[in-house]
């Protein structure tokens, strides 16, 4: 067993908020680079700003977006780990609680989607924990703003639908909502589990680096004749036509039911922050 | 184009779908919340109480980050427009001409544009920490509850917008 103390996650989660919010990974900064090179006029200028913004940001420690969005967080806990004084979703959320309040970050969450109040200091995270061997702990941060996030969306397809009726899904929902979920997007794709967990595996695809290849062989040509299909759309940065309308295309399938061909299309906007850090 | 917002109201037929503006003068940031309070206000007949003189005024669709201090704003991009939509038409009738956002509006939007001879402009969504650099004066005035969602008042220079409906209801979208 190794112990480790809960305010030792909380001081990493409250670091986790501001670097995330601060700095756009480097797979992201690379592919909005290699995008430019196939872009012309208002295009080019938009992912040119969107570099500028990820200097300034970084420089000054200034969040690259205003929305600094729900804070998501995939948890691998080890199961040698015991957490001293305290539980894994308080430590968070604490860290969260002071990440947001001491770095100046928006507080955007509300108590009730009716009631509306302000919670002050955006919690509760979202914190999903799967258990793995050992006595680490890894934890992923993917804070996600609301203008991505409202162009997501989940539909039960039918099982005869096939790859088609998969690929028909996804191009609908990027053709209706992009434009208004600031592109380039990263788009991830879940499909099987059932109706509460097809959601979270579109997300959690999320997580992978742009460039990073599936394992599985037919998902990976599929992730490519997809991205290329995305981009013929012409719906460009900020949806103002060009070439680049997603950056990234991730697939995730899991086992479902003989009834059930469940789909969750995870829209990710350019300000793509994550961060993965281990205790 | 280098534009001046005072300039600008009076001038509005000038600009062209596409044209690129950099802005300056006073704009109001205002959304969600703080627009469902100002329709609130114009229906219960308390317009007094609107934090800001609507006619001929500019509105930024934007929930900034708290100041650091030492700074004069904090981050603050554009949110996304249409979920304003349904207060829009109601508030350009009171004579707000200039809208500031990101996306794409509704067919209802597009049309109270051009009766009403308003504009709406766009900025780049996710570039808050350079959009910020544009704002030389910022002021919380109204609705300090709303949190993020408070009115402020921007005085901005050569902020970076594209001219996306322009007052003869043309759209820069291409609605797929």
């Amino acid at each position: 067993m190794r112990n480790i103390k809960s305010e030792v996650i909380t001081k990493t989660i409250e670091d986790l908020c501001a670097k995330t919010n601060f700095q756009l990974p480097d797979d992201v900064l690379y592919s909005l680079k290699q995008n430019i090179l196939h872009e012309h006029g208002i295009a080019k200028n938009v992912l040119e700003e969107i570099i500028e913004n990820a200097n300034i940001a970084k420089t000054e420690r200034l969040p690259l977006c205003q929305d600094t969005g729900t804070a998501n967080f995939f948890v691998k806990l080890g199961a040698d780990v015991c957490i001293e004084d305290g539980n894994i979703y308080d430590a968070i959320n604490e860290g969260v609680s002071l990440g947001y309040k001491n770095n100046y970050l928006r507080k955007s969450i509300v108590t009730d989607p009716l009631d509306r109040k302000n919670t002050q200091d955006n919690t509760p995270a979202n914190i999903y924990i799967d258990i793995v061997g050992g006595d680490k702990i890894e934890i992923s941060f993917l804070p996600k703003g609301g203008g991505s996030e409202n162009a997501s969306a989940l539909k039960m397809l039918v099982p005869s639908c096939g790859w088609d009726g998969v690929k028909e899904f996804v191009l609908s929902v990027v053709n209706d909502y992009a434009r208004n979920a600031c592109p380039p997007l990263i788009v991830g794709v879940g499909i099987g589990g059932d109706f509460s967990s097809v959601g979270l595996l579109a997300k959690k695809t999320l997580l992978r680096e742009i460039g990073s290849i599936n394992s599985n062989s037919f998902y990976k040509e599929r992730e490519r004749e997809l991205l290329e299909d995305i981009n013929k759309l012409n719906i460009g940065p900020m949806g103002l036509r060009g070439k680049t309308t997603a950056l990234a295309v991730f697939i995730e399938a899991k086992p479902t039911h003989i009834a059930l061909f469940p789909i969750a299309v995870s829209i990710q906007c350019h300000s793509c922050r994550r961060q993965t850090i281990t205790i | 184009m280098n534009v001046s917002l005072n300039d600008l109201i009076f001038n509005l037929n000038n600009l062209k779908v596409g044209q690129k503006v950099l802005l300056s003068g006073t704009i109001y940031t205002a959304r969600d919340a703080a627009h469902k309070r100002i329709i609130d206000l114009l229906d219960f007949g308390n317009k007094d109480k609107i934090p800001f003189n609507l006619n001929n005024s500019a509105i930024y669709y934007c929930g900034p980050t708290p100041t650091k201090p030492g700074n004069i704003v904090g981050a603050c991009g554009p949110t996304t427009s249409s979920r304003m939509d349904i207060f829009t038409p109601r508030l350009l009738k009171e004579g707000v001409k200039v809208l500031i956002g990101k996306g794409d509006r509704s067919k209802n939007v597009e049309k109270s544009i051009e009766e009403n001879k308003a504009i709406y402009l766009i900025a780049t969504g996710g570039i808050a920490a350079l959009i910020s650099k544009s704002v030389v004066k910022a002021d919380l005035i109204a609705f300090e509850d709303l949190g993020p969602e408070a009115v402020y008042r921007f005085e901005v220079k050569n902020m970076p917008l594209i001219v996306a409906i322009d007052t003869f209801g043309n759209n820069i979208f291409v609605r797929g």
